[in-house]
């Protein structure tokens, strides 16, 4: 058994594996299949201040290895989250990091303001990269002066760490991490989905009702893996990687090339225990190599 | 709701593009009612990458058994597999039909089209045993889109059948069975399950009748356990209507919560 504990600084996980917001709902929905307490942590469904009805179906199309959803961030808002959820999520030992999300800037420091007046959260993960709730995918991280401004403002208010997480629908990943970070980010998580669509070939129509949704699972991993490692190569703060993971092998991947830590996502959709899967294969990943300590292999990344 | 990662195929029956397959897993057997689900995982390998949600068709202590039609990659996968294969199964899901000691001595009509009958067919044995009155009609466009009609038949609940094409029973829609069914008397409770266009005419009979019907819904489902939000539905509630997940509140819901499209 190797010693798996991850410390990003800011927070310290009892393993570098994290459920991935939008996967894992509230957490609680995923108590009959694990132990939350045995994940590194879990960051739950993103959160705007008021509750958000989400776009029309069909949400959901099944591409080749992967997953375009266009859910559109339904959810029950702060402060039913607040009331109902919260209470049976505190004292659990293990990370709760609540996704936050916003239609402008100020709602953003609206949800970080409301939930610092409670307990039982670790961090906060800014979410100003989900693609699928405004027309063309337009989010404040396709930019680095709206990432910037947006991360600055929120760090401005927040008790609590920030991670700042990013969209992979940019030119250059590399400017847009490096302004989260210019901005206070304690850490910046990614990849969120990429933007994609599908079509329905006998009607001639988009297949989902929102025309765009963002791909995620296996099919993105190698592309999420070479954002992951520009970014871990461009920035000081602790990067969380993710896209596709569905194993040990592919946690280690995430690792190598340099994040502290990781997040399943998809994975957990197909496997609602497949956080523990991976954790048990990375460990035993380290047991047959005689590493005994995981962070010993964060970034170890070989490029000539 | 569990996970049995070693549920083994006991018996795989196919007509055309239907199939019945039984398999033994008394964890999930043991606690399905009528009208659940299961998630299955029909390969190991990421492609297709989701499991299917199917209704289940028949259970007990020992285990349950599955129909559906081959209706893609998945389906068309799973319909493959073979007796003593193993399949990794998450179930039973989701809220059933309301089946209670109520219903002892009423009429009850199940209304099943295609490969909607699967859920009907348990539903039924536990209604009779039950004590309650109960007519099965079951349609579907030709014959062999009603492949059901022996089992039901074997459990004491022979089917009204209908095919859109009369190759098999009266020809025409199973709304006009149901028609029929009304002019010999009111039902007390109609539960229904099939394509959406028939569950939306049965749904305008029942509610001119003011007969109570559940529906069960179907819906692609990204991980059938409440954590996607992808299969919603839009459904009354006491605060209005919302994008409802069909996994979680469904698949079966009361007739007069369902915003069916017209």
């Amino acid at each position: 058994m190797a010693d798996l504990t991850t410390d990003l600084g800011f927070l310290r996980l009892k393993n570098p594996v994290i459920a991935a917001s939008g996967t894992f709902g509230y957490g609680t929905e995923f108590e009959p299949y694990l132990d939350l307490e045995k994940l590194g942590g879990f960051v739950v469904k993103g959160l705007y201040f008021e509750p958000r009805e989400g776009n029309p179906p069909p949400r959901l199309v099944e591409t080749p290895s992967g997953l375009i959803n266009a859910v559109g961030l339904q959810g029950v808002g702060v402060e039913a989250f607040a009331d109902k959820v919260l209470p049976r999520l505190k004292g659990l030992d293990t990370a709760v990091i609540v996704n936050v999300c916003g239609a402008d800037e100020d709602e953003y420091v609206a949800v970080v303001e409301f939930l610092d007046g409670h307990e039982g959260i670790a961090a906060y993960e800014l979410n100003i990269s989900c693609p699928n709730v405004k027309a063309e995918g337009l989010c404040p991280a396709l930019s680095p002066g709206t990432t910037h401004r947006l991360v600055k403002k929120v760090k401005g208010v927040s008790r609590r760490p920030v991670i700042t997480k990013l969209s992979p629908n940019v030119t250059d990943i590399g400017e847009i991490a490096r302004a989260a970070e210019d901005a206070g980010a304690d850490a910046i998580s990614l990849v969120n989905t990429f933007l994609a669509m599908a079509v329905d070939i006998e009607t001639r129509r988009p297949k989902l009702a929102n025309v765009f949704g963002g791909l995620s699972g296996p099919a993105i991993r190698p592309l999420a893996l070479r954002l992951v490692f520009q970014v871990a190569s461009r920035v000081k703060v602790p990067v969380i990687g993710m896209g596709g993971i569905m194993s040990g092998a592919d946690a280690l991947e995430f690792l190598i090339a340099g994040a502290a830590a990781v997040e399943v996502g998809t994975a957990n959709f197909v496997d609602p225990d497949a956080s523990l899967r991976v954790i048990r294969e990375v460990d035993a990943w380290c047991d047959a190599r005689g590493v005994s300590r995981l962070r010993d292999v964060v970034g170890t990344i070989r490029v000539s | 709701m569990t996970i049995d990662r070693n549920a083994r195929i006991l018996s795989v029956e196919t007509w055309d593009d239907y199939v019945l397959m039984r398999l033994a897993s008394p964890a999930v057997g043991r606690g399905a009612r009528p009208g659940q689900f299961v998630m299955v995982k029909v390969t190991a390998e990421p492609f297709p990458l989701l499991r299917r949600p199917l209704s289940i068709h028949d259970a007990g202590a020992s285990g349950f058994s599955l129909f559906f039609k081959v209706c893609g990659l998945g389906t068309d996968i799973l319909a493959r597999r073979r007796p003593g294969d193993v399949l990794d199964v998450i179930g039973p899901l989701g809220t059933g039909f309301s089946v209670s000691e109520e219903f002892r001595g009423k009429r009850v009509l199940l209304v099943g089209g295609g490969r909607g009958a699967a859920p009907l067919y348990f539903l039924g044995r536990e209604l009779k045993a039950l004590g309650a009155r109960v007519g099965v009609l079951y349609g579907g466009r030709c014959v062999s889109d009603i492949p059901l009609r022996h089992e039901f038949e074997a459990a004491g609940l022979a089917p009204a059948c209908s095919t859109d094409d009369g190759t098999f029973g009266f020809r025409g829609l199973v709304t006009e069975l149901l028609a029929d069914e009304a002019a010999r008397g009111p039902a007390d409770f109609v539960f229904v399950c099939g394509p959406e266009a028939m569950m939306s005419a049965v749904a305008a009979k029942v509610r001119e009748q003011g007969v109570p019907a559940e529906f069960s819904l179907e819906s692609m489902m990204g991980c059938g356990i409440g954590a996607c939000w992808g299969c919603v539905r839009r459904v009354r509630s006491r605060d209005g209507t919302g994008w409802t997940k069909i996994c979680e509140e469904g698949p079966v819901f009361a007739g007069d919560r369902i915003v069916w499209e017209d």
